[in-house]
């Protein structure tokens, strides 16, 4: 159960032992007494939860735990991810693993760079009031509603870049008077400026070319057959490009170029 | 938590040493690299691999004999989950053409072909689709793009000098040579890739690799490339996902032919029947497993459920006696204890220094030396930094970075890791990190060939559940490679194996027990029940009183 303890607690033999305060939280209403140290995520599990859903990649980055509170006396709606905060007293907390939320459905190939392509798909974007919710909630830090905004202007470089954190949790949606699904619009928005409006990588041509030849695979396969001696020598002696090394660095040596 | 008074002061003592290690880096001396002999020294003294208590012989299955982590060994030798006699095969559920199990990010790229070559395709995935190891990577993907430096050839010599020449030469040709075509195939699905303004893609350094070679999108390309090839799934109409629906067993037929999995339903907990002319396994890592207790940094649902199915239904294993150790993990604050530090800090020139502000050892060597390394300062050498849980580790010299790159760098070009310590109160631009080793990567796996083949007709896999492209210990940068060469290669091969190969017959579950039979004359006496499907992280206190929450149907 090494592991176990190890997950749950940070490393704590048990709470009691080791003389960790106690506080109380309430899980959807319902008093637990966890370790002040812990966050929500390993708190609930401490309390004897285990989860399905809500939980994903427990390092901030998948959006599965999204977690709103309330503190006693505020009357404000707090949010965080629940593998990111730590538990406070008489918290009042619950997670919303999934929000429904409307996506459209496209042929990316044949989508063009205009704007009026998320307005066809998501003519609910004009429903935005500019109420700034979405921005309050996220637990990213995202300005939702100003990726919404430049969605609106058709600036989808803005809205591209402005949400790039986004992690998809659908709090945004779960407080939009519009009913937007501010989500699944940046995506889009990401989409289309990736390949549509940010100049492509012309090299990416010729370095595909260059793999595929018959120069490049014939050297390979010489490789391929050499002995782990002459590998060795091959390896050891390779030229490395220094760190600091600006962009137009070329090696001395051309050898398997 | 912000940090102590204590290890606030011995930052003091990383700023003191900080501005001679800065003047050496702007003269371009290095760290020296560690000598080959020293490397291999290092190795069997303290990389967690090495350490014989650490395993044990397989008893059972066709990889019998061979010597791998006991957390593993546990696996395999464990009942299934079901009763094979008390399943009725005659009542199918759902039929697909294709049937991938693992929706990450290898899985999803085999829908996404598999689905463009004509199959209807049906994605079964424990968790969320994309709750996976892939959404988690954050340093790159390496391609050689740039020709006038770089080519697979070196990459090819990159990777197998990085997993000590044991990789599979044909897997590794097939890797490094679709590697550009990949990051082309990313770029024009909408990928953001970190970009000059002509479009030339930036490219960085990583441990073990001899030119500029990462691709990134900030520091979360993993989530940027999931989230895009997944939303690329949503639009196909011939692909199904069944979230939250892991297999807990493959299904072969009469022929002795992969013919499908039986999936189960986590939170209606009814198992169902999946008959598919040709299967894709992508079930990804092990990290959950917390091989010799280490923490990890992989998702909830890595606990190694595809090495489990393929090995009992005959799929032998290869290079799996190895894991990958992240030489950087989070083990301050507690709290986010075991969380990925990308290695692409080291690779635009953050040192790893020690409690008295030296630097100890080259910052990019291959995983397993750096590792080895650190285990080394903290455990032979007494330097390591103690955490205010008892814990030790190194400091990550994260500052330096705006030293010499410009104000705002660390903000800019890592901006996940900057939120996620900003919540505890620590500004990386102004202070190191504490880290330690975690288990990251399972090198090995089941053994499969460059078309995605295993040696069952009709069961194909791709990623982190397959061994051999990868040799003893992976590179930066060829994971995320991994996932979507592979992944793209088995959805092919998958589709076409569907067209004219498939062999249908009656369903059958004999091969799982004929395992139970292997392992009850073994001797092996156990009520251990895999796969896994999901860690248990419970209050031992609290579980001991739940009496009847870990009952399984076995």
């Amino acid at each position: 159960m090494a592991v176990n303890k190890r997950e749950a607690t940070g490393g704590k033999k048990n709470a009691e032992a080791e003389k960790v305060k106690l506080i109380p939280v309430y899980v959807m209403g319902k008093k637990y007494m966890v370790p002040e140290t812990l966050t929500i995520m390993k708190a609930l599990e401490y309390a004897g939860y285990r989860f399905i859903r809500g939980c994903g990649c427990r390092g901030g980055i998948c959006g599965a735990c999204a977690t709103v509170y309330r503190k006693p006396g505020d009357y404000h709606l707090r949010v965080g991810l629940a593998c990111q905060t730590v538990v406070e007293p008489e918290m009042y907390l619950t997670q919303i693993p999934f929000y429904p939320a409307n996506r459209a459905s496209y042929d990316f190939a044949q989508l063009s760079a205009s704007p009026e392509e998320i307005f066809k798909l998501y003519p609910e974007v004009f429903r935005c009031i500019a109420c700034n919710a979405c921005t309050k909630v996220c637990p990213m830090d995202v300005q939702v509603m100003d990726v919404i905004s430049a969605v609106k202007q058709g600036n989808i470089e803005r809205a591209a870049t402005l949400s790039f954190n986004c992690i998809q949790c659908g709090l945004c949606v779960s407080r939009c008077m519009g009913e937007l699904p501010q989500y699944h619009i940046m995506q889009l928005a990401r989409r289309i400026y990736g390949s549509k409006i940010a100049p492509r990588a012309q090299h990416l041509n010729e370095a595909v070319e260059a793999a595929g030849s018959e120069k490049c695979q014939q050297t390979l396969e010489e490789l391929m057959k050499s002995d782990i001696k002459k590998l060795r020598e091959i390896y050891q002696s390779r030229e490395i490009e220094p760190v600091l090394a600006d962009e137009d660095w070329t090696p001395a040596k051309r050898d398997y170029l | 938590m912000p940090y102590t008074e204590e290890l606030k002061s011995l930052i003091k003592v990383v700023e003191k040493t900080r501005p001679q290690r800065l003047a050496r880096k702007k003269r371009g001396e290095e760290f020296p690299k560690m000598p080959p002999d020293e490397t291999e020294a290092i190795l069997k003294k303290f990389h967690p691999d090495y350490k014989e208590e650490g395993r044990r012989e397989l008893k059972v299955g066709p990889s019998k004999g061979y010597r791998i982590a006991q957390e593993f060994a546990d696996l395999l030798e464990a009942w299934s989950r079901l009763e094979p006699d008390g399943i009725d095969l005659s009542r199918v559920d759902i039929e697909a053409d294709v049937l991938i199990i693992g929706g990450g990010g290898a899985g999803t790229a085999a829908a996404l072909l598999a689905e463009q070559s004509g199959a209807r395709v049906v994605m079964a995935t424990k968790l969320r689709h994309g709750d996976a190891n892939t959404m988690m990577a954050e340093g790159g993907i390496q391609a050689a793009t740039k020709i006038e430096k770089d080519s697979a050839c070196v990459h090819y010599i990159d990777t197998l000098g990085g997993g000590h020449f044991k990789n599979e030469p044909e897997l590794v040709r097939t890797l490094v040579t679709l590697a550009p075509e990949v990051v082309r195939w990313l770029e024009g699905l909408g990928v953001m890739f970190s970009k000059f303004p002509d479009g030339r893609l930036h490219t960085q350094h990583g441990g073990g690799i001899s030119r500029k070679r990462m691709h990134s999108c900030g520091d979360i390309t993993g989530a940027e490339i999931m989230r895009t090839i997944r939303d690329e799934a949503r639009n196909r109409a011939n692909i199904t996902v069944l979230e939250f629906s892991p297999a807990v067993e493959l299904i072969l037929n009469e022929h002795g032919h992969c013919a499908g999995a039986i999936l189960y339903n986590l939170e209606t907990e009814e198992y169902l029947i999946i008959k598919a002319k040709a299967t894709i396994m992508a079930t990804g890592g092990c990290g959950r497993l917390h091989i010799q207790g280490f923490m990890t940094t992989n998702h909830y649902g890595a606990t190694a459920d595809g090495i489990v199915l393929g090995y009992r239904a005959g799929v032998k294993l290869k290079l799996l006696h190895t894991v990958q150790y992240h030489p950087t993990g989070v083990v301050f604050p507690e709290q986010i204890e075991g969380v990925l530090i990308t290695e692409k800090f080291r690779g635009v020139g953050a040192n790893l220094v020690n409690i008295d502000g030296e630097q100890f050892v080259f910052e990019r060597e291959p995983r397993d030396v750096e590792s080895s390394a650190i285990i080394r300062e903290c455990l032979e050498m007494g330097k390591g930094v103690p955490t205010p849980a008892g814990k030790l580790g190194v400091w990550l010299d994260s500052p330096m970075i705006d030293v010499f790159m410009g104000e705002g760098t660390v903000e800019r070009e890592f901006p996940g890791k900057f939120i996620v310590y900003r919540r505890f109160g620590i500004d990386i631009a102004k202070e190191p990190m504490l880290i330690y080793p975690t288990l990251h990567y399972q090198n090995g796996g089941l053994e499969y060939n460059a078309r995605g083949e295993t040696s069952i007709p009709g069961l194909f896999i791709a990623g982190e559940v397959s061994g051999g492209v990868h040799g003893e210990n992976r590179l930066i940068g060829n994971s995320l490679l991994d996932v979507l060469v592979f992944g793209r290669i088995a959805g092919e091969s998958a589709a076409d194996y569907v067209r004219d190969k498939t062999r249908e017959g009656r369903l059958s579950l004999q091969h799982v027990k004929d395992y139970h039979r292997e392992l009850e004359a073994s001797g092996i006496a156990t009520d251990r029940v895999a796969p896994m499907l999901l860690p248990d992280y419970a209050n031992p206190e609290v579980r001991e009183k739940q009496l009847t929450a870990h009952h399984v149907n076995k």
